[in-house]
């Protein structure tokens, strides 16, 4: 590639041919402003909020799409530019509600903080006062919700549903003014054939998208008398939620969660790791059986709701390939209502079981019918970790400062193995920790299986080899599972995560998100393995404990009844 | 092959337009009459494209003397049979009449609207039958890509296109040959041709003219733009509410790849093309290159940034080169005749012609051919025969929804690319509407922009959200609402728009407004300072009716037509209209018996 | 079609057809087609003026016009060959009709007995 330069604000800057005017100013250390720009995401170049000026012929340019030229001279803060990228801001204002104050993204909103660094005042938007969107709010849930009137159509999750989802559930509609994102001929999102990842709620400038809240029926729970209220937190909460409390992302904390939820008052704290290390050894023994049997390979994994809804609208044909071990989630709270309950003597009826996740597809799971194993709905309520940060925020638990505490006793031990569940090739290096020390009695070596996209590794194991591969994002798993479909894989195994890296880039995760976030919360979770004594799901002593005292072994009856499930096929519309 | 020779031939138009005033029945009636009198072997029917004059519809043309029927009826038909098929005895109550003159012209050449034009890219429409590759051959078509493949080189065709001085027909005026030469350029294993046949601009009509009366050329156009830029597959992208057109191409496609004219190995040369119709649903917004392409491929027409441009990375990501239909049209001729010929055409930075479509207030109206450098005085007054109703000329707005206005004082500009955007208007693809004086320039600006707002894709924020607030700006004002500093705020608006937007609807769409900011701020002043529309057009501003009591009889007829119950008085005494009750709409002036109502 | 001398044959060929819409700098041969015409024998002379002509294959407009005054001496029948004097034949009968063909029309010879008037050039 050639080298080209220009200056930018006065300093000059030498790039790659093909470098954006954005890209290159960044490496000088100079920030435009943007709002449809995403880095992952196509370049879009609508917002018009981030024109420069090219001081040489004097025309406006969108400096997300813009190439750079050789001997350019660009100004990002002449007074046209500054005029002009107002303007396009008091437009999308003069379009947008007066609603900052009851916006589930006030405090953490692109579009206000831009407002607040232009110092566009109210007077400025009113000069444009005219129709605004007047469109129905779509929150029948369970999981997302969908605000379009503070929509600015920056298209973000249009591309993000597109690009790294492959769905298309969401899509530009109408024209001129009336244009919208939309689902398919408008039906409300739980209709559609929507995986629930909440992708993009995460890229979402605005508050146009969110999850549908379950805060305040926690809190109700919480403060009934009679409620038993027990919360579970998925592996991925410890690393990231710190951020919402402003420290560094990939930050260990889950010392400090653990006694948060206490002090919000939840009767008993466990870790969903605990039941992770029951999925690995009710996934991998189901695995090792298919394996003898030859039957249902690719064994692909389940844990991950996202890619199990996914996979009823688009590869029906497919499910029976899928573990029918449940999610991690799902067996905490169908053991909680069981065993737990026998075990501490409280009428399941009266226990109350809260999840906190990393994720948005969670909402939806809970309330699948299949999920009543306990003779309650198993789960009763789902919080993402940011709405579990705004709780403790609300009643003003000083985050940082609370000592660390330990999970509760009898389901409170957790593996290495069951924490990097959180993670993307986390399950499947937890799962074959487990099945190579059942059939041969030898420890497995690391695996290095990487981060994002599609990774494939080989493992020896018994003399046979076995193919394995890792993905992330729905997109690339479709790639995988055409080939199953074609009868051309090649695997035995497969993973799939519905979002890019696994739990930690969940839909329920704090915002903003990048992938520099993202890689830091996966090395938090990777030293939380490395430091933890067991890390191997089959040495858990608790886990011992409940098949030898309620399960049986792996794949009993009993177990068959509480940890798997079955799948529908739905509509591909 | 049998070559039967016939003594007259007798063509119809079945255009659009004059299918709609009924030139299929015509077309029946005269097969009957030719029969019923034997004369079947001896005249030939034909039937052919536009004409380009519409109003003046079904257009029935009899050759050899080339005598110019207009607005024929049904019932006319035997008489042009018996009268001038069989006695030829022209029938002059049919003929032409030029509106000023009053003159009968009895032939097509001899008619103002069509002695000042230069019909190159209209040259056969009209003349010869479209769904006949065998006449379009004997006219000499095929010939330019056959002289293309078989004595030119790519590069050869791209410089004879780049010295002619072509440019973009579809509006922006980009030099066709040097476009070629930019997808020519780029290595790849594929390489689309695409036709911008998605004519959006109301009013306009020359692609479907030039596609409904004259395909093979079209399709020649494009085969050797086609082997210029060395592609092998094309698309034309049509708007579905074309069915004619449509038709006709395939019948073109057909008959083309029938004769070896398009497919493998094009006359010998080892040249392969194929081409296929596309059919759009008709969104404004897809004319614009990249938003057509996305059509295409399947997605929603919406524009995206560029570069890449189309010649780098089009269809499916692959060197594409895009014209428009008229562009097209003009290939065959410029390599048959050499880039000299067509470039003695135009002015020094425009060459050749440029189709237009003249409606409004003007006595002649349809698609004419101008040679480029011809003044707005020359289309309008020669070609167009005037004003109609023997009113002023107020201005005249060019390059469709997003062109500029034009006023009568710059009657003696010349046409061309550069001096219709230096007044603030454009080429488009070639729209004119001629205003009188009743027409409101804010209203007219108004409509505009009702259309391009309403057409916009959405996708930035400027065009999506500006355009709507100029528009509300500009409804206020027509509402007699408007308020001091409107104006500017529409010109701050409207540059803001055109400077930011991320295509060119965006780009030109305040074009209409800023241009009669520029040269009819006044008519906007009294709208805004004195509630007055000068034109009284705007509705709520115009003032109410007013009876003469000294004329009135009282004789009620106004009482009774008045929609709105403003009218009272008892009968045989004069009468009164309630100002405030009044909407101005002027039927109690019309039913009037003695014309005591007027505006007051 | 193979290559492009075959598209030019075509061509040629398919000339002739659309002749009657191009007539300049072509023969052209008009017949008075009047009431008084047509009563005279006016389409019996076209019928063969037509027949002459698809056998010869000849480059020929044939047109008509109406009554110029001249009845009596209907059928008329005017030749005039491009840049030549229009020459009106009289009393012209189905079998004048190929003498004034092929010696007028092709061989460029006024046939004298027949003439009844003559129109210098440009005079139309």
């Amino acid at each position: 590639m050639s080298k080209i330069t220009l200056t930018i604000d006065g300093q000059t800057v030498q790039v790659e041919a093909g470098t954006t005017v954005l890209e290159a100013a960044r490496e000088l250390g100079i920030k435009i402003p943007t709002l449809c720009y995403h880095p992952e995401l196509s370049l879009h170049g609508s917002c018009r909020i981030c024109v420069v000026e090219n001081l040489d012929n004097g025309r406006l340019l969108a400096s997300c799409v813009a190439p750079v030229a050789d001997g350019m001279n660009i100004s990002t803060r002449s007074p046209r530019v500054r005029k002009a990228r107002k303007m396009n801001l008091e437009l999308l204002l003069a379009n947008h509600p007066d609603d900052c104050l009851g916006c589930d993204r006030s405090g953490n909103c692109e579009l206000q903080t831009l407002t607040y660094e232009m110092g566009i005042s109210r007077n400025d938007v009113e000069r444009f006062a005219g129709e605004k969107r007047d469109l129905p709010i779509d929150d029948v849930g369970p999981s997302l919700k969908r605000e379009p009137n503070k929509c600015i159509l920056c298209g973000r999750c249009v591309r993000v549903c597109a690009e790294v989802q492959g769905l298309n559930a969401l899509e530009f509609t109408g024209r001129g003014f009336n244009s919208v994102v939309s689902t398919a001929f408008d039906l409300p999102q739980n209709e559609i054939n929507c995986s629930n990842c909440g992708q993009c709620v995460v890229v979402c400038p605005v508050g146009a998208l969110t999850e549908v809240s379950e805060i305040e029926r926690v809190w109700e729970a919480l403060a009934d008398p009679e409620k038993y209220v027990v919360v579970q937190t998925a592996p991925a909460i410890q690393v990231s939620i710190g951020e919402e409390f402003g420290l560094e992302p990939g930050s260990v904390v889950t010392g400090k969660l653990v006694a948060a939820l206490r002090r919000l008052g939840f009767d008993r704290v466990f870790s969903t790791e605990f039941s992770a290390d029951l999925t690995i050894l009710e996934e991998g023994n189901e695995f090792i059986g298919r394996i003898k049997g030859n039957k249902n390979l690719p064994h692909i994994t389940s844990c991950c709701p996202g890619w199990i809804k996914y996979a009823e609208h688009n590869y029906p044909d497919l499910l029976n390939h899928l573990s029918t071990a449940k999610s991690p989630q799902q067996m905490f709270s169908a053991i909680t209502k069981t065993y737990y309950a026998e075990k501490i003597g409280v009428d399941p009826a009266n226990i109350f079981t809260v999840s906190v996740m990393p994720c948005t597809a969670k909402k939806f799971e809970k309330v699948r019918e299949e999920h009543r194993d306990s003779g309650f709905q198993d789960t009763d309520a789902v919080l993402t970790t940011r709405e579990l940060a705004r709780m403790i925020k609300e009643v003003g638990i000083d985050f940082l400062n609370l000592p660390d505490e330990e999970y509760d006793e009898i389901m409170g031990d957790v593996t290495g193995a069951a924490t990097i569940f959180g993670t993307t090739g986390g399950v499947t290096e937890a799962a074959l920790r487990t099945v190579k020390e059942v059939l041969t009695g030898e420890p497995l070596e690391r695996l290095e299986l990487g981060f994002m996209g599609i990774k494939e590794t080989e493992v020896e194991i018994a003399g046979r080899t076995y193919n394995i591969a890792v993905v992330s994002g729905l997109n690339n798993a479709a790639k995988l599972l055409d080939e199953v479909r074609a009868g051309t894989s090649k695997y035995d195994w497969i993973e799939v995560m519905a979002c890019p890296h696994g739990c930690i880039g969940g839909g329920g995760q704090p915002i903003p998100m990048t992938e520099e976030t993202k890689i830091k919360r996966t090395q938090g979770l990777a030293s939380i393995d490395k430091s933890n004594t067991i890390r191997k799901s089959h040495e858990n002593p608790d886990i011992i404990r409940l098949y030898k005292e309620f399960l049986g072994e792996p794949l009993s009856g009993k177990a068959h009844d509480l940890l798997h499930t079955s799948y529908q096929a739905r509509s591909k519309n | 092959m049998e070559a039967t020779i016939y003594r007259s031939h007798v063509l119809i138009c079945t255009g659009t337009g004059c299918v709609s005033s009924g030139s299929g029945k015509i077309k029946e009636r005269m097969v009957a009459e030719l029969e019923e009198r034997g004369l079947q072997k001896e005249v030939k029917i034909v039937d052919t494209g536009c004409h380009g004059f519409c109003e003046k519809g079904p257009i029935v043309i009899v050759y050899p003397e080339g005598v110019f029927y207009c607005q024929v009826d049904v019932e006319d038909v035997s008489e042009i049979v018996e009268e001038h098929l069989l006695k030829g005895r022209i029938v002059e109550r049919l003929l032409y009449k030029e509106p000023l003159t009053e003159e009968s012209i009895p032939s097509y050449n001899e008619i103002d609207f069509y002695k000042k034009q230069m019909r190159i890219a209209l040259a056969n429409c009209g003349r010869i039958n479209p769904e006949s590759i065998h006449e379009y051959i004997a006219v000499g078509g095929y010939e330019a890509l056959g002289k293309a493949l078989t004595e030119m080189t790519p590069e050869e065709v791209i410089e004879e296109v780049k010295k002619s001085g072509l440019r973009g027909r579809g509006g922006a005026g980009f030099p066709t040959g040097l476009k070629w030469e930019l997808t020519r350029r780029e290595k790849s294993d594929k390489k689309y041709l695409v036709c911008n046949a998605d004519e959006g601009d109301p009013g306009a009509f020359m692609d479907r003219s030039l596609l409904e009366g004259d395909p093979h050329r079209i399709i020649e156009g494009m085969a050797i733009a086609a082997y210029a830029i060395g592609a092998d597959e094309g698309y034309i992208y049509v708007r579905a509410e074309y069915p004619l057109a449509i038709h006709r191409l395939e019948v073109a496609l057909e008959q083309a790849a029938e004769l070896g004219l398009l497919g493998e190995n094009i006359l010998g040369s080892g040249f392969n093309f194929n081409l296929h119709i596309k059919k759009g649903a008709g969104a404004f917004v897809c004319g614009e290159e990249t938003a057509l392409m996305a059509s295409i491929e399947g997605r929603r027409g919406m524009p995206r940034p560029k570069p890449p441009f189309p010649s780098v990375s089009g269809l499916w990501g692959k060197p594409t080169n895009i014209n428009n239909v008229e562009t097209f049209a003009n290939v065959p001729y410029i390599i048959n005749n050499g880039a000299e010929v067509y470039s003695a055409i135009g002015t020094e930075k425009s060459k050749g012609t440029k189709v237009f479509a003249l409606t409004g207030k003007i006595n002649n109206t349809g698609l004419v051919e101008v040679p480029m450098g011809i003044t707005l005085r020359e289309i309008i007054y020669d070609i167009g025969g005037g004003i109609r109703d023997g009113k002023e000329l107020k201005a005249v707005q060019t390059g469709g929804p997003s062109g500029g206005c034009i006023p009568a004082d710059l009657l003696d500009l010349p046409i061309d690319y550069e001096s219709l955007t230096e007044v603030g208007a454009m080429m488009g693809s070639g729209g004119m509407v001629v205003m009188d004086e009743s027409t409101c320039m804010v209203d007219v600006a108004r409509f505009f922009l009702s259309f391009t707002q309403s057409e916009s894709c959405g996708k930035c924020t400027p065009c999506r959200e500006g355009t709507k607030r100029m528009l509300e700006i500009l409804d206020r004002i027509c509402a007699g609402e408007g308020r001091e500093g409107d104006l500017e705020l529409l010109e701050e608006l409207g540059n803001h728009i055109k400077e930011t937007s991320l295509c060119q609807l965006g780009g030109s769409a305040p074009n209409p407004v800023l241009s009669t900011l520029k040269y009819f701020r006044a008519e906007y002043e009294a709208h805004i300072k004195e509630k007055r529309c000068p034109a009284n057009v705007c509705e709520g501003m115009k003032s109410a009716y007013v009876i003469d009591e000294s004329v009135c009889i009282g004789c009620t007829a106004c009482t009774r037509v008045c929609p709105v119950d403003a009218i009272s008085g008892e009968r045989k005494k004069p009468h009164y209209i309630d100002p405030d009750v009044c909407i101005a709409c002027g039927a109690c002036a019309a039913k009037c018996p003695v014309s005591a109502i007027a505006q007051g | 079609m193979k290559s492009l001398e075959e598209l030019k044959k075509l061509r040629e060929e398919l000339q002739k057809e659309m002749l009657a819409r191009n007539s300049k700098g072509k023969t052209k041969i008009v017949i008075g087609m009047g009431t008084c015409g047509i009563a005279a024998g006016a389409r019996e002379v076209l019928q063969a003026v037509l027949q002459e002509i698809e056998k010869r294959k000849l480059d020929v407009v044939v047109s008509q016009t109406g009554c110029i005054g001249m009845c009596e001496k209907e059928p008329l029948l005017d030749v005039q060959l491009p840049g030549k004097d229009r020459i009106t034949y009289g009393n012209v009968t189905k079998e004048d009709v190929q003498r004034i063909i092929v010696e007028h029309v092709i061989n460029g010879n006024i046939v004298e007995d027949l003439v009844v008037a003559r129109l210098e050039e440009g005079g139309e």
